[in-house]
């Protein structure tokens, strides 16, 4: 009976969580943007935009790559975005072997989507050297590549496995190199300095581009191509920000696109404060906008990973203990529970956050759900281990004293486990403080957002604005577990521990 | 008052308890003896329904220990086993009164109760408040027998409540122990694998070995008449190990 009302309040709890969750995405219109300078800068620039034609939006900034952002935009989770023709035609809509811009817009029309006119810019791929290596080998074209099978490749992971990107130029240029890494663009470019990979690809509006001054590799068999900016919209959007959009188009060119860049990743400006300057000189006025202070950043960062932590460990605690006690009770579940929490944490991170996308769409719900899978393993362990630990002699006498079951439960078993239980949930919520920073790859905020920020704008100050303040909140969550176990396990088994 | 008739048990398919049949009248006192592992304590805990038979049948007081009557007919029981079993996360005072409040027994009575128990067992009521690791050896069993007693009830039912003492600690609860029994006036079993224990507590011993029992009198008629070769081993082995100046 009692467990039954337990359960009953379980689904309460997690409906109201996510009814919560959907309710907020009601209200403002939401941009996205893909995890790359140039795509946050052109979010920033979509939101001033929007709410200058009095429509209140939203930047849900570095959600992840393309397949992300389009299956959030399929889902209504964001509601505009910025993409490229190529990306669309190339990428998304590979299969449909789409020939013209028309085409294109008849493919998306059917999804429930629109595209806006072209932005102005076209942002194809290249591939890069640094001059040196490049003049050394006489390297100018990407066929010349050919000769040089010793070159190690560091491209985007995106890059590296999607329909456009290296499977078909190895094709088109019969390239076979030895070595060939995956890993993040901006990091790429400093591995491209040190040395550690020869060739890289670029993005054709890439700052770094001019400040590394990289030989750009002929695309001599008119591999790539054109990738024009436009933004990805769902039909269902008012058309007073449907006309805002498109009101964008035509606006940019290559070299204004580059500025921009360069002003944020490589002089230091916010991408809302560059943003503001592009509209301002578009259109003539002036922005109010609030440019993020170290305190406010705090603040947000905080606050989004209290919640993530708090709400996943606290439904964590409510399934994790009640299964503990019935792995403890019955040999047969205990094998089947403590079996399956334990593959649950064999899930890789990022994948299991992916998964979760499907499901309950980007930002916070996923990541919560997947902080909260993992969250399971050690406290039900913990809670498993510390009941099957009481000596027989005591459960014995406790039954023997005609105690009921759930006196039994509650005033021997739980507390005589209790120094077992709260290790688990100890280590479960500091384990959830350092996973709960890769929250931020799929929109969730908290202090993995100034990490990720941090790794894109090559940034160390913003790297630590994350990583500081999540170590320190792993380090107080240690000493507030030290001294709620004070309070809770009670005085006479640890005695018995110091004494022993 | 306890009753068991055809009493098997089986531990992995291993007999340890084969065909007992045993009744305890009410008010007497019972002393279970025997070598470690002849079922004893196993028989013991059949009384209580914390082992069922697998064949043959318990009663208490005349009634079978049905699922829905165990609770109440535990209610009627006391037990103390080798160690004391108290709970470590408890005080004396809380292992005490744990199933009386649980019971929700008015706090008045439970104090009144807690007073006259303190009284019988000579326990130091500033010791009450005290974590079972805080106690001597004595003063723990002491507590258990509090606790078995503290709603009176018609059975006791002690596992080597003395096992677990140093001798000289031993044998002035020993005396206690028979003084407070005398006292209670209660249907008490009491097992030991010490043949003087049983000797000082009671004229009634049960001699077992491996699951049956093999003979029920005074130590006198078992030396006199013992049913069985091993009854008179047994009860030399014994006596070897006192100093010998000639019995009580």
């Amino acid at each position: 009976m009692k467990r039954k009302r337990l359960t009953l309040t379980l689904c309460v709890i997690v409906t109201a969580l996510f009814a919560a969750a959907a309710v907020a995405q009601d209200d403002p219109i939401r941009v996205g943007s893909k995890k790359f300078t140039e795509s946050v800068i052109l979010g920033e620039i979509t939101t001033l935009q929007l709410e200058r034609a009095g429509v209140s939006a939203e930047h849900q900034r570095e959600l992840g790559g393309t397949r992300v952002l389009f299956n959030a935009l399929l889902s209504g989770d964001i509601a505009v975005y910025p993409d490229y023709t190529g990306t669309i035609r190339q990428e998304i809509l590979r299969e449909l072997e789409l020939p013209t811009l028309d085409a294109i817009r008849a493919a998306l029309a059917e999804r429930g989507l629109r595209m806006t006119e072209p932005l102005g810019y076209n942002n194809t791929y290249a591939l890069g050297m640094t001059p040196e290596k490049a003049r050394e080998l006489g390297i100018e074209t990407i066929s010349d590549l050919r000769d040089h099978p010793e070159l190690r490749y560091g491209f985007t992971n995106e890059f590296l496995n999607r329909g456009d990107g290296w499977p078909s130029l190895r094709d088109a240029y019969s390239l076979n190199p030895d070595d060939v890494t995956g890993m993040d663009h901006d990091l790429a470019y400093r591995a491209l300095a040190s040395g550690s990979i020869d060739v890289m690809d670029l993005y054709s509006t890439d700052a770094e581009i001019a400040y590394y001054n990289l030989a750009v590799l002929e695309d001599d068999r008119a591999h790539f191509t054109t990738y024009d900016a436009v933004f990805l919209y769902r039909a269902d959007l008012p058309p007073e920000a449907i006309r805002a959009l498109n009101e964008l188009a035509g606006r940019f060119d290559a070299d204004r696109m580059r500025t921009l860049n360069k002003r944020v990743k490589l002089e230091g400006e916010s991408e809302i404060a560059v943003a503001a300057s592009f509209l301002e000189a578009e259109f003539g006025e002036t922005f109010q906008y609030v440019e993020s202070t170290l305190a406010s950043r705090l603040r947000t960062t905080t606050l989004e990973h209290l919640t993530l932590v708090g709400v996943a460990m606290l439904l964590g605690i409510l399934v994790a203990l009640p299964l503990g006690v019935l792995a403890a009770r019955n040999a047969a579940a205990g094998a089947v529970i403590l079996g399956a929490v334990g593959i649950i944490q064999t899930i890789p991170s990022l994948a299991l956050l992916v998964f979760m996308i499907p499901l309950l769409g980007i930002a916070a719900p996923p990541a919560i759900a997947a902080l909260f899978l993992y969250s399971l393993l050690p406290m039900v362990r913990n809670t498993h281990a510390g009941l099957t630990a009481i000596p027989p002699s005591l459960r014995e006498s406790a039954e023997a004293l005609g105690l009921s079951p759930p006196d039994r439960l509650l005033h021997i078993d739980l507390p005589l486990a209790s120094p077992s239980i709260l290790a688990g949930v100890k280590t479960s919520a500091v384990i959830t403080i350092g996973f709960a920073t890769l929250g931020a790859l799929i929109g969730a905020g908290g202090y993995g957002q100034p990490i990720l920020t941090g790794i894109r704008l090559d940034d160390y100050g913003l790297i630590l604005e994350g990583a500081i303040p999540a170590a320190g909140l792993a380090l107080l969550t240690q000493l507030l577990f030290n001294l709620i176990e004070r309070l809770l396990v009670p005085r006479g088994l640890r005695l018995s521990r110091s004494g022993d | 008052m306890l009753r068991c008739h055809n009493l098997t048990k089986r531990f992995n398919d291993q007999p340890v308890l084969l065909d007992i049949g045993l009744e305890v009248p009410r008010g007497s006192l019972t002393v279970l003896i025997g070598p470690s592992g002849c079922g004893k304590s196993t028989l013991l805990r059949h009384f209580l329904g914390l082992l069922q038979p697998d064949a043959g049948s318990v009663t208490f007081d005349g009634q079978p220990l049905t699922v829905d009557r165990i609770r109440a007919i535990r209610h009627r029981i006391g037990y103390v086993i080798q160690d004391g079993g108290l709970f470590p996360h408890l005080t004396a005072a809380g292992n005490i009164t744990l199933l009386a409040k649980r019971l929700r027994k008015p706090q008045q009575w439970i104090n009144d109760r807690l007073a006259s128990l303190r009284e019988l067992t000579h326990f130091p009521e500033d010791a009450l408040t005290r974590y079972p690791y805080e106690l001597s050896g004595g003063q723990r069993q002491r507590v258990a027998l509090m606790r078995a007693l503290l709603l009176d009830p018609d059975v006791l039912l002690l596992d080597e409540p003395l096992g677990a003492l140093d001798p000289l600690v031993r044998s002035s609860l020993q005396d206690e122990l028979r003084d407070m029994f005398r006292e209670l006036g209660k249907t008490i079993v009491l097992v030991t694998h010490d043949l003087a224990e049983a000797a000082f507590f009671s004229e009634d011993i049960v001699l077992m070995r491996d699951g049956r029992i093999l003979q029920r009198g005074s130590l006198h008629e078992m030396i006199t008449s013992p049913a069985d070769p091993f009854v008179g081993e047994f009860i030399r082995a014994q006596r070897a190990h006192q100093v010998p100046e000639g019995g009580r």
